[in-house]
């Protein structure tokens, strides 16, 4: 188990470089292919009519000026030991790891990334037990109830479901119960929780509404589609010969085997989300993760896009290794 | 975002399988039996007609912007309420002349732009499925089909791929270009930009599967007597075994159409997409959500365009794999 464990760890961190690899070409050399120069680069990132000098200061600081294997070791040196920046007057230590240095903001990426974080994890864990709840809930009551009028409905919900995205459907379920009835506070009203638990949960419900319904529905298919494979093999119709009640065979024979392919998306769809539930953070406007990113983008705050991308990156690795664990846990065929 | 393509679950059509009883004599292809069982599905076949009827609006956008006589640039300052900013005289101000309404705040004419919106729509995502297929049926034949380190090569970049924040690279590959690059500007960058992140971000789904299909193909008895009279791996890979790929290709094909038109819609409405004056369906949702509480209209044509586009997609694909495949999913 520790070796698999190990093991898993090198690549993780290995899929950490490539992902540092790809947002680096991304940002560094995309550009440059595309037709910029490392001045035309720099400029994006000082003041609106910088001084030749400034330009040459950004292009060294930003390491435009050495080749790109020598940048991709230093961005992975600073991550991993930290380093010292200077803006010019003065100097700025930045602790591992070490994501970097807005010069839009003069905010360090990590410090902001970790600030920005609680509004994501509220979305994220609400709509996580949201969808994965609703969706395998709806799955399987259509599987075991195959062909009935709820077997249809939830299918046809379902497919509503994957075809709504997130920036109609807010509107269309804010503009009834936030504007015109007031029932729930109108979009854009965010609260911590620790300031105001009974506001911050009222604010939540239509971003995790929004969020876990597409989810939701996709889970549902996925489900029943497992249920109804599973509910046709040998061991189900071996447990209902046995004698054992329709609840047991369903519940625990069945169930729990159409459970596992389920969980592994789950892993990895909501280690999306804490990365960044972009979509429902712009809709609603809450400043998580998401909205950093495209804030970033948008203002070409290269180091901040860059750190995010890497961050959300190392969630979704890391939910999978987690994944993995948990099947050699839950699942005694696997062997480590 | 997530779009799971349950892998495995679309065999080649098995032709004994399928053949009804009673009529086992007359010899029909897979094909014909899958095309008979679609023209049964009454709803897949209601997706089918609604997706016809969404590419001919595309194609003759300019034709049927000029039945009522406006195009989707011109603006109509009049028509806005210099007080409001919204159109006067409510719903959006719908008219004869005008029969969706008009945007906020220029006054452009909705019918027009979410026509001509269907063109950037389809032509986007359609183009980055035929990239996403070329790849994915290319790569995964291959590594399908040799096995060994190529296999293994491009499987982990299959998983790899399958690891990255797809989502927030695009974004960051759409922005970070900025207004010209590669000898493109504005708007016909980002069309090029965006059709290929589509269809680059979008390939492994298919990959794996095409890769199984490929794998289990492979030792069929027909590959077999090919290779026995002596056909190269170039024919084997392109005559024997792509034919048996066409049926679970134009399924997952059909699936991807819808999930490349969110793509494309979601980055139009981050604004990393298309942007206006080019009327895409995304780009109108960004334009109109800050004022759907006064001018709903405004944000109902763009938002159902991708609604029912999406869900016709959807229709028709599901119809096809349930034809195609009738013990999945049923």
């Amino acid at each position: 188990m520790l070796t698999f464990i190990v093991r898993r760890l090198f690549a993780v961190v290995g899929l950490l470089l490539v992902v540092a690899l790809v947002t680096m070409v991304i940002f560094y050399e995309m550009p440059q292919w595309g037709g910029q120069t490392p001045a035309t680069m720099a400029v994006q990132y000082v003041g609106k009519q910088p001084s030749p000098a400034a330009i040459q200061g950004v292009i060294h600081r930003f390491g435009f000026d050495r080749s790109f294997p020598v940048q991709y070791i230093d961005y992975i040196r600073t991550i991993v030991t930290g380093t010292t920046f200077s803006d010019g007057t003065q100097d700025i230590a930045c602790h591992a790891p070490c994501l970097g240095y807005s010069f839009r903001n003069y905010q360090q990426v990590w410090p902001t990334i970790l600030s920005d974080l609680p509004v994501t994890l509220s979305i994220a864990v609400g709509a996580g037990v949201l969808w994965l709840f609703f969706g395998v809930a709806s799955g399987l009551a259509s599987a075991v109830r195959k062909g009935s009028l709820l077997d249809r409905a939830s299918m046809v919900t379902a497919l509503l479901g994957i075809s709504l995205p997130v920036y109609f459907l807010a509107p269309l379920l804010s503009l009834p119960l936030a504007y015109r009835w007031s029932i729930l506070p109108a979009p854009g009203s965010y609260v911590g929780i620790l300031s105001d638990p009974g506001q911050w949960f009222l604010d939540m419900i239509l971003p995790w509404t929004c969020l876990a319904f597409g989810l939701a529905a996709l889970y549902t298919r996925l489900t029943r589609a497992g249920m109804l494979d599973v509910l046709s093999e040998d061991f189900v119709r071996t447990a209902r010969a046995k004698g054992l009640s329709e609840r047991r065979v369903i519940f625990k024979h069945a169930l729990r085997a159409a459970l596992t392919p389920i969980i592994t998306i789950f892993g990895m769809d909501f280690a999306t989300v804490l990365g960044g539930a972009v979509l429902v953070e712009i809709t609603f406007s809450m400043k998580g993760i998401g909205f950093l990113a495209i804030t970033s983008i948008q203002n070409g705050d290269f180091p901040m896009m860059m750190g995010v991308t890497l961050f959300a990156a190392a969630f979704i690795v890391l939910a999978n290794l987690l994944v993995d664990v948990l099947y050699a846990v839950a699942d005694p065929r696997v062997r480590l | 975002m997530t779009t799971i393509l349950e892998p495995g679950s679309a065999p080649a059509a098995e032709p004994e399988a399928a053949a009804p009883p009673g009529e086992a004599i007359e010899g029909r292809s897979p094909g014909r039996i899958a095309l008979g069982r679609l023209k049964k599905d009454k709803v897949a076949m209601a997706g089918g007609v609604t997706v016809v009827l969404l590419i001919l609006i595309a194609i003759f956008a300019p034709q049927l912007c000029s039945l009522t006589g406006n195009d989707p640039y011109t603006t109509h300052t009049k028509l806005i309420d210099p007080n409001l900013q919204i159109p006067s005289g409510g719903f959006g101000g719908m008219s004869s002349r005008h029969i969706l309404g008009v945007d906020v705040p220029t006054g452009r004419d909705l019918f027009a732009r979410v026509v001509y919106g269907a063109r950037t729509s389809l032509g986007i995502a359609g183009l980055a499925t035929v990239i996403a297929i070329l790849i994915g049926v290319g790569l995964g034949m291959v590594a399908g089909y040799f096995g060994g380190l190529i296999d293994s090569v491009i499987s982990r970049t299959m998983d790899v791929m399958l690891a990255f924040p797809l989502f927030l690279f695009a974004i960051s590959l759409s922005g970070v270009l900025g207004y010209s690059a590669f000898g493109l500007t504005g708007n016909a960058l980002r069309i090029v930009l965006l059709i290929f992140i589509i269809g680059f971000f979008s390939w492994p789904y298919i990959g794996r599967i095409v890769r199984g299909q490929t794998m289990a193909l492979r030792e069929r008895e027909f590959v077999e007597a090919a290779r026995a009279l002596g056909a190269t791996d170039t024919r084997i890979i392109l005559r024997e075994i792509l034919p048996n790929l066409t049926a679970p290709i134009l399924v997952y094909a059909t699936l991807l159409i819808p999930s490349n038109i969110l793509f494309e819609a979601s980055l139009s409405y981050l604004g990393v997409g298309i942007r206006s004056p080019m009327p895409s369906w995304g780009e109108m949702v960004n334009e109109a959500i800050a004022l759907y509480q006064v001018d709903p209209e405004f944000l109902i044509v763009p938002g159902s365009a991708i609604f029912l586009t999406v869900l016709a997609f959807n229709l028709l694909g599901d119809g096809l794999r349930d034809a195609f495949d009738p013990k999945a999913g049923r």
